[in-house]
């Protein structure tokens, strides 16, 4: 692993933050949200601000950028120097001005942080507007050139184009062009790449450093993925429920992390290194899929549309007690062939056999006796229970169907919340009361309450933090071992099916590309795409729960 | 697109039907003998055939819908009861001063409301957002034509500013047609702004937490830029719509209006025909005002096209 | 993730995980609006207890009299006491009101849970609602009077059929999006049966838009009668309502217009009150609403 080690001593300093204060309006009692963060960028540096959701890091971002919510939360002490400026001081007027042309900022979701009803050039050119008076031609020119360097294809067509026609990556291309045309001393990336594909990550970090090279502009880039840290940074800040706990070039911090936040957040993160081989499991298959397939959108008389392929011949069977992982970025039909497997949508073609019953075309109604065999933990654990229901009540949903007794379901409900690591008690209140973590684990009772044979696992730690994230794996592998139950992991991050599988099955549109032991697949993979995702997950040549170089590589 | 457009206008074709059989089965189906409700509780037998046989009353249920559906399409709506000229002819010879109210209406509610609730939006949780709120619940709580009475009262009989009733046709004067038509249209538009004001000022509420928002005022672009071109123009799906399905609104409103200010329009001609249990008319009013909603509800669903690139369907 | 404001559990099966917003408090419109509505309501319950005279009860001596203390608000066209007659009137506007409500939230309501869950009745249901839709309500409400005559049920009936498809639309939206929610597709992999996703899954989302749906039908029912009286195709005028009152006043608005204003007021206070709890109970259940009432 090679990290960044230019020293920056030499640089004059771009942005000062000093002991910034921001509290929620109008309650200065309450905890403040930032409490007196400081924080120094120098020229051409990147400063990253690592840590987990509510830390405080986009907070920050949003203060230098002056667009904290109004009426929502105000900076209420320290300083925002740029230029012996303090932006803390400017009026609306001035902080206007300082925007995209001295201070730019990209946002995480390139979906939605552009205006759908606007074409793409004229976003960019309306930059030009706002800054500068430039007749109409040289403002096309600049807009055309700026879209060439962030290595945009066909810029014509593009110019002209809406948002919605454009990939994810393309359009977070355009963010960064509309953020860099006026040449600013500082862009802002608030988890610029966290919505994107690995592959696509890698390709959008190599351009924000090629950028940055070429116009010796400073980074603060905000990120909760320590992988990204690695590759990027020149100097660490880790944020903590608003404060900065730690600071320091990035290899200090990879290989000394000096406060206990640091290293367990080190720690939590999963290691790209298969685990252990397992020993061969006795007995048949509890889920094997042979020759699924999944065609959307060939009906209709007035569609002329494609039929699309989201699932094309996948095959794959899993042994009771085992793991197998499914890996792929979006689109790659990871989730259809979840969804098909659960019957939530109805497989166009191939055969499922669950508790060795063909259950691909059976009815619905059919259907209901098998379900309790296969249960399902989703992505979201905000949305993935019933609100208006108590934990017990979600939890006796399912045995109730299968004809179990009500106040037998009910105490195992509290012995199931005791199993998955909650109190008993958790049965009469609501997921509301609950972190995110812990409704995935009410999410898991649920599935386990059914006591099926398999367990899919769809996303099922990709909305967590870090830390949660790593309990979560681990109260999988345990009921797995209690239980011998197996599991179907799907997932887009290698590192999480490296921490979990037996057994990986890499997706690319809507096809099985490899299939082989997770040890095989990480280690000595076959397929063009495999190694390409593998080479793109970032921090990939460093351990980052021992701090040192990965051993194997 | 095209096929978009297409798809849109054949829609528009089970709807009518529907509203046909609709208004043909209204009178039908109604318990008892739909020629004695018509023609009132002191009807002679004599009346009572004659409208039997206007309406051809006698004929199974089936023949009189394709004797109904055929005169329809050729554009024939029927003969008034009372008057014996044909419906088409009447509603003809009412449907200006209807029509200029209207119009007037609509472009008068557009140009007040949608600043209205751009503002209250910008300015939420303000004196500014509090007043339109309450304006608009004013507009929503008082019935039509206790406004059209109040504004009389005020600005025709106290102020003297306006005749107190009337109606001028724009080619006897603009002047003289504005001065009896404002009354009667700020009445109409009181309900109307407050509708699409309420929708403009939760639609822009919506689009400005939205991130592209967020992005523009990154971009250092002004507040008024801001909330014209970004956030109105993603806010405009909704506000068009409400103003489409409000249409319906203004229909009730233009019959009790012109009954307030005397005004010779279609308004009047249903209310009349109400009175008189001028079945035919009623109908005919019912199938007008359908068909006009439909159609502007359709023009309104192309227009969005306009609005949103992404509605290519 | 910050911690979201929490509503009192016990309510939790109305609000789900929506919370008040921060620092929401209850101001003093909605608090007025509520004392006006009780005081109004109270009032017409105990109309014949309270008013000083028989509503009903002609005087050709006492023909549009001023105020005076025996006739505190004056007396109309019949000489009968203006006071009697507009507290009487909201007996019949107010059971319009809620009548109309209750039985066109409740069809509709049925009607949007079908239309949500099966795609084919989806189809069908959908166009005909549409097209009750396309016939301005008013006009609809004439026409139904015309034919059915001008008793309070059919006048109640003639307001609350052009309201059904309104609610339909709304409840169907409301169950299109929550049948997406994972915690409905949970409930499918658990063997729940479609009936008891529907009813026990889906329909309580429905609950608190429908208060607040509800609410303005009630509103713009009580606003409906008036005006289909105003016209002359609303209940018969033997039976005094707030819009036959101010119908019967017209012919003498310029000679006095207080026979107009006073009901007017009442009406108009009504309504207002109405609206301003609808608009609470909206900010209050759910601030999505606003999005979905178009």
């Amino acid at each position: 692993m090679k990290f960044k080690t230019r020293s920056f001593d030499a640089a004059p300093s771009v942005l000062e933050i000093e002991d910034l204060t921001v509290q929620l309006a109008g309650n200065r009692t309450a905890a403040p949200v930032l409490d007196k963060v400081s924080l120094k960028i120098r020229q051409g540096e990147t400063v990253c601000l690592v840590g987990e959701s509510g830390s405080g890091k986009s907070v920050t971002s949003l203060s230098v950028m002056g667009l904290l919510p109004k009426g929502a939360l105000e900076a209420t002490g320290g300083r925002i120097g740029l230029e012996g400026r303090n932006l803390l001081e400017l009026g609306p007027q001035a902080m206007r001005e300082m925007r995209a042309q001295k201070i730019s900022m990209i946002f995480q979701e390139p979906m939605t942080a552009l205006n759908p009803v606007m074409r793409v050039g004229d976003q960019i050119g309306e930059v030009l507007d706002t800054h500068t008076r430039l007749p109409a031609r040289e403002k096309r020119a600049r807009v055309l050139d700026i879209m060439n360097q962030v290595h945009l294809p066909d810029v014509e067509r593009i110019h002209r184009s809406y948002p919605h026609q454009l990939s994810g990556g393309q359009r977070q291309r355009i963010m960064i062009a509309m953020a860099l045309i006026l040449e600013p001393q500082l862009l802002i990336a608030d988890e610029p790449t966290t919505a994107l594909d690995v592959t696509t990550q890698k390709q959008i970090l190599g351009l924000i450093a090629e950028l940055q090279e070429k116009h010796g502009t400073a980074v603060l880039f905000i990120t909760h993925d320590m992988g990204v840290v690695a590759e990027i940074a020149d100097t660490v800040h880790v944020m903590k429920l608003g404060r900065i706990v730690e600071h320091a070039p990035v290899e200090d911090l990879l290989r000394r992390p000096r406060e206990d936040y640091t290293k367990q957040l080190l720690q939590s993160v999963p290691s790209l290194t298969p685990r252990p081989a397992r020993p061969e499991p006795q007995g048949g298959a509890v889920l094997s899929v042979s020759g699924l397939q999944k065609t959307y959108g060939a009906h209709g008389v007035f569609a002329r549309r494609e039929a699309t392929r989201a699932a094309n011949d996948v095959s794959f069977s899993i042994p009771r007690g085992r793991t197998l992982g499914i890996v792929g970025e979006s689109g790659s039909g990871k989730s259809t062939v979840a969804r098909c497997i659960m019957r939530l949508i109805d497989p166009t073609e191939g055969d499922i056999r669950v508790a060795d019953r063909e259950i691909a075309r059976l009815s619905r109604h059919a259907l209901r006796p098998y379900r309790k065999h296969i249960q399902i933990v989703f992505q979201d654990p905000f949305r993935s229970l019933n609100p208006r229901w108590t934990i017990g009540r979600s939890l006796i949903e399912g045995p109730l169907n299968i004809g179990a007794d009500r106040k037998a379901a009910l105490k195992r409900a509290a012995e199931l919340l005791t199993l998955v690591g909650l109190p008993d008690d958790a049965v009469n209140r609501y997921p509301h009361q609950f972190s995110g973590g812990q409704r995935q684990r009410v999410a898991i009772a649920r599935a386990i309450a059914m006591e099926p044979d398999v367990l899919v696992a769809d996303e099922a730690v990709s909305a967590l933090d870090v830390s949660v994230q790593a309990q979560v794996l681990d109260l999988l592998d345990e009921l797995q071992k209690k239980l011998g139950i197996a599991i179907l992991f799907i997932t887009h991050d290698l590192r999480v099916a490296a921490q979990i599988c037996d057994e990986v099955v890499v997706m690319q549109h809507g096809h099985v590309v490899e299939h082989d032991t997770a040890a095989n697949v990480l280690a000595n993979p076959q397929h063009a795409y495999t190694r390409a995702l593998i080479e793109a997950a970032p921090g990939r040549l460093w351990d980052f729960a021992n701090f040192r170089e990965l051993k194997s590589a | 697109m095209l096929g978009y457009i297409i798809r849109r206008i054949l829609a528009v074709i089970p709807v009518m039907t529907i509203v046909a059989i609709f208004v043909f089965l209204l009178l039908r189906l109604t318990p008892g003998d739909p020629a004695a409700i018509i023609a009132g509780d002191m009807a002679t037998p004599a009346q009572l055939e004659r409208i039997r046989t206007s309406l051809g009353l006698s004929d199974p249920l089936h023949v009189q819908f394709v004797t109904w559906v055929g005169l329809l399409l050729k554009g024939e709506l029927g003969t008034s009861l009372i008057s014996n000229t044909p419906v088409t002819q009447m509603i003809g010879q009412r449907i200006w001063p209807t029509f200029n109210i209207a119009v007037l209406t609509i472009v008068l509610s557009v140009l007040i409301a949608v600043p209205m609730g751009v503002l209250a939006a910008w300015r939420h949780r303000t004196w500014v957002d509090y007043a339109v709120m309450a304006f608009s619940v004013l507009g929503f709580s008082i019935p039509v034509f206790v406004i059209g009475y109040l504004f009389i009262q005020a600005f025709a009989i106290e102020l003297r500013w306006f005749p107190v009733q009337g109606y001028a046709a724009p080619s006897e004067g603009f002047g003289k047609f504005l001065a009896r038509a404002i009354l009667p249209c700020l009445t109409l538009a009181t309900i109307y702004v407050a509708l699409i004001a309420r929708m403009t000022r939760a639609s822009m509420l919506e689009v400005l937490g939205e991130d592209y928002i967020r992005t523009a005022r990154a971009k250092g672009v002004k507040e008024t830029v801001v909330l014209f071109r970004h956030a109105l123009r993603n806010a405009a799906v909704p506000i068009m719509t409400i103003i489409g399905t409000g249409f319906a609104l203004l229909i009730g409103g233009v019959v009790v209006t012109e009954s307030v200010f005397n005004i010779p329009g279609i308004g009047r001609l249903t209310v009349d025909a109400i009175l008189a249990r001028d079945y035919p008319v009623i109908q005919g009013m019912i199938l007008l005002t359908s068909g006009l909603y439909v159609f502007i509800n359709l023009v309104i669903d192309l227009s969005y096209t306009f609005f949103d690139p992404r509605i290519r369907y | 993730m910050a911690a979201s404001p929490q509503p009192a559990a016990r309510l939790q099966w109305l609000f789900g995980a929506i919370a008040l917003p921060r620092g929401w408090r209850v101001g003093a419109g909605p608090l007025i609006a509520a004392a006006v509505l009780v005081v109004i309501v109270a009032a017409t319950l105990a109309a014949p207890l309270i008013v000083p005279h028989d509503p009903m009860a002609m005087d050709a001596l006492q023909r549009l009299k001023g105020p005076s203390d025996v006739y505190p608000l004056g007396t109309d066209a019949y000489g009968r006491d203006m006071l009697s007659r507009v507290v009487t009137g909201g007996r019949v506007s107010l059971l319009i009101g809620i009548g109309a409500a209750v039985i066109s939230v409740a069809i509709g309501l049925m009607i949007g849970l079908v239309s949500g869950f099966f795609r084919l009745a989806d189809a069908i249901i959908m166009r005909v609602m549409d097209s009750l839709m396309a016939i301005p309500s008013i006009l609809l409400a004439i026409a139904l009077v015309a034919l059915n005559g001008p008793s309070i049920w059919s006048v109640m009936g003639a307001i609350t059929i052009p309201e059904i498809p309104r609610v339909v639309r709304l409840v169907r939206s409301v169950v299109l999006s929550a049948r997406e929610e994972p915690y409905v597709e949970a409930a499918l992999a658990l063997g729940s049966s479609m009936p008891k996703i529907l009813w026990q899954h889906l329909m309580p989302n429905t609950l608190a838009p429908l208060i607040v749906q509800g609410t303005y039908i009630c509103a713009s029912a009580i606003l409906t009668e008036a005006i289909l009286s105003f016209l002359g195709a609303g209940v018969s005028t033997e039976i005094p309502t707030w819009g036959n009152i101010m119908a019967e006043g017209r012919v003498y608005f310029q000679l006095k217009p207080s026979l107009i204003f006073w009901p007017g007021l009442m009406l108009s206070l009504c309504i207002l009150s109405i609206n301003l709890l609808g608009d609470t109970a909206r900010d209050l259940l759910d601030p999505r609403l606003k999005k979905r009432e178009a």
